[in-house]
């Protein structure tokens, strides 16, 4: 967080008139800017190639979303970038996913390192059995704080910024399966801004809320863009027109010969150019709800 | 609302085949249950009604009489001394040796060649017949250095260690994945996530499954037969010496002719009973408290 200064002058240009904040987005593509880029990359879960051939680059401080019908790998691309799929028996990665230029998949890369700067929230909420406030303590704990002051102060803050800590203030010693699925989602979320990563990939994460909750998740996003850079998988159209700076398309290739399917990135663009103008037949059918 | 009034719909279920099935397989379920009941019934009625007048503190406490004299109860000191003795040091050896096994086949092992050799391994060690496991020690151990409570121990662990294993390896198989992965998203270690998630996690079903193999280990002749020769004697060093045990006792007594040994065996059948029992109401007291915060 040592460049905080910097970012913020940033979010202060953001707010600038448009086309001028356009300008600045299309020279925006120095190297040092993208937090993560995909070349050719293919993900295998043994002998089946779930996705294959996504090339894309991941902006710094923008939110960018992955969008797609249901199977076509968006969960796989995001779990690739944190490489969660390590955990999965016989999945395997082709091509290069650099994180700030250093290669992911590298020999002597340290998955465990790697995910301590990429956060990541599944789509189906996972607190743990224990209480909310070792749930949101727990990474915090990892990384070795242990002062109870510190720990009390990242809980308060990540439970505010996750728009739980209203409803949880009175019970932090209670148990979090005692939430309901919507503030479990919460209480993840919460759970991932407490180590303060560097990337957050959120796989859905609100599917299970309702519109109220939504739209403080959806402020939140905005709120910390302009210290987090924020990967979303979603199905919601609209949220991805309303959060996100540059948007995914990934769909469904099917071999007639070998009836297998493989998902594949569409398009890619800047999200008023996928919704607004997209190059390609399927885009097009996808996000004017004809197809999906 | 008109009395007459014909209902709407008909909400009533149908008189059907469906119904009279329901009603056969529930007539069977209780036939089943009252199958298991009454000779469970049976056994602990009569073990309590033998043995209930015959335990006191003394009889747990007093000498075991020579075996030849025919009158006098006396007590089995020596023996609950020398089964607690030989299971908890069994259970020190098997338990954590057990939950190690299956943390390793869960989480470390995978599909590896070394976790599924230890894994088939110990599903045959669950099929070795008690005694055989006595003789096994007999031969590598007692031959060598003689009777022991250790070498009961570890014939009584040899028992254990598969049961352990195979019951943590299930509970452990029920800790949802999605936990697992949301502790590695946080940048934890492995064995972090097995100490801080996995672990707590399972840990009631673990400490039943535990508690449930040193009760049925408790309960083992067998194996002791040619492991602690079950003398008369107290002894309180279990690691060298001839040994005794509740239930060698209850056989040794129970077959003697003198009804003074005969009642000594069925105060012992109650010790141990009581023993299993205890160790079953610690094992739910240990379950409930661990799962408090994961229920
Ligand atoms: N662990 C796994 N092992 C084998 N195949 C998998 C695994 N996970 C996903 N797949 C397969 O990979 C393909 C892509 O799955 P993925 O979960 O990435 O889809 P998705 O786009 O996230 O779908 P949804 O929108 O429904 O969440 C699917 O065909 C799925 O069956
Ligand atoms: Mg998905």
């Amino acid at each position: 967080m040592e460049q905080q200064p910097e970012q913020n002058v940033t979010e202060r240009q953001r707010t600038e008139p448009v086309v001028q904040q356009q300008e600045r987005q299309e020279d925006q593509t120095a190297p040092e800017a993208r937090v993560f880029e995909t070349k050719n990359v293919s993900l295998w879960y043994s002998a089946f190639r779930a996705v294959t051939d996504v090339s894309l680059s991941v902006h710094e401080n923008e939110i960018t979303a992955f969008i797609g019908p249901s199977g076509c790998g968006k969960t796989t691309v995001l779990r690739t970038l944190n490489r969660m799929n390590d955990l999965v028996v016989g999945a395997r990665v082709e091509g290069d996913v650099w994180y700030r230029g250093e290669s992911l998949y590298a020999k002597d890369v340290s998955a465990i390192a790697v995910r301590r700067r990429i956060g990541m929230v599944f789509q189906k909420p996972n607190p743990f059995p224990k209480s909310i406030y070792d749930n949101v303590a727990y990474g915090p704990r990892i990384n070795g704080i242990h002062n109870r002051g510190k720990l009390e102060e990242i809980v308060e803050r990540s439970l505010r910024q996750a728009a739980l800590w209203d409803e949880v203030k009175n019970r932090l010693k209670a148990s979090a399966l005692g939430l309901s699925g919507g503030q479990a989602q919460r209480l993840c979320i919460a759970r991932t801004l407490a180590v303060e990563p560097d990337v957050v990939l959120m796989d859905e994460p609100c599917s299970a809320l309702d519109p109220i909750a939504t739209a403080a998740i959806e402020d939140l996003m905005h709120e910390i863009k302009s210290r987090y850079t924020i990967v979303i998988v979603t199905h919601n159209m609209q949220q991805a027109t309303r959060v996100s700076d540059r948007t995914a398309f990934f769909s469904v290739l099917r071999d007639e010969k070998s009836d297998t399917r493989t998902g594949v990135l569409v398009e890619y663009g800047r999200t008023e150019q996928i919704f607004q103008d997209p190059q390609d037949s399927r885009t097009k059918a996808y996000v004017t709800g004809r197809m999906g | 609302m008109a009395v007459t009034a014909e209902p709407k719909v008909d909400l009533r279920e149908p008189a059907s085949w469906r119904r009279t099935k329901n009603r056969i397989v529930t007539a069977l379920m209780y036939f089943a249950l009252v199958l298991v009941i009454v000779p469970l019934g049976f056994v602990l009625f009569t073990v309590i009604s033998k043995g209930a007048s015959i335990i006191s503190g003394q009889f747990l406490t007093a000498a075991i009489p020579p075996q030849v004299l025919p009158g006098g109860i006396g007590g089995m000191g020596p023996a609950v001394v020398g089964t607690l003795e030989i299971t908890g040091l069994a259970t020190l050896m098997a338990v954590p040796l057990g939950v190690l096994g299956a943390v390793y086949l869960n989480e470390y092992g995978g599909r590896n060649l070394l976790a599924r050799l230890i894994g088939f391994f110990s599903d045959v060690m669950t099929g070795v017949p008690s005694i055989v496991m006595g003789l096994f020690i007999y031969a590598i151990w007692v031959v060598h250095f003689g009777f022991s409570g250790l070498a009961g121990a570890f014939a009584l662990a040899c028992l254990m260690l598969p049961v352990v294993i195979r019951s943590s390896d299930e509970m452990l198989k029920l800790v949802p994945n999605a936990l697992r992965e949301g502790s590695y998203a946080l940048g934890a270690t492995r064995a972090r996530v097995t100490l801080t998630v996995v672990l707590p996690t399972a840990i009631g079903g673990i400490v039943s499954g535990a508690l449930l193999a040193v009760a049925r280990a408790a309960g083992e002749t067998a194996p002791l037969l040619f492991t602690i020769l079950t003398v008369t004697a107290t002894n309180t060093n279990v690691f060298s010496g001839a040994n005794t045990s509740l239930p060698s006792q209850i056989f040794s007594n129970a077959i003697l002719p003198y009804s003074g040994a005969q009642s000594r065996a069925w105060g012992a059948a109650l010790t141990l009973i009581a023993i299993a029992f205890i160790l079953m109401i610690v094992a739910r007291v240990i379950t409930a408290r661990f799962t408090r915060l994961g229920r």
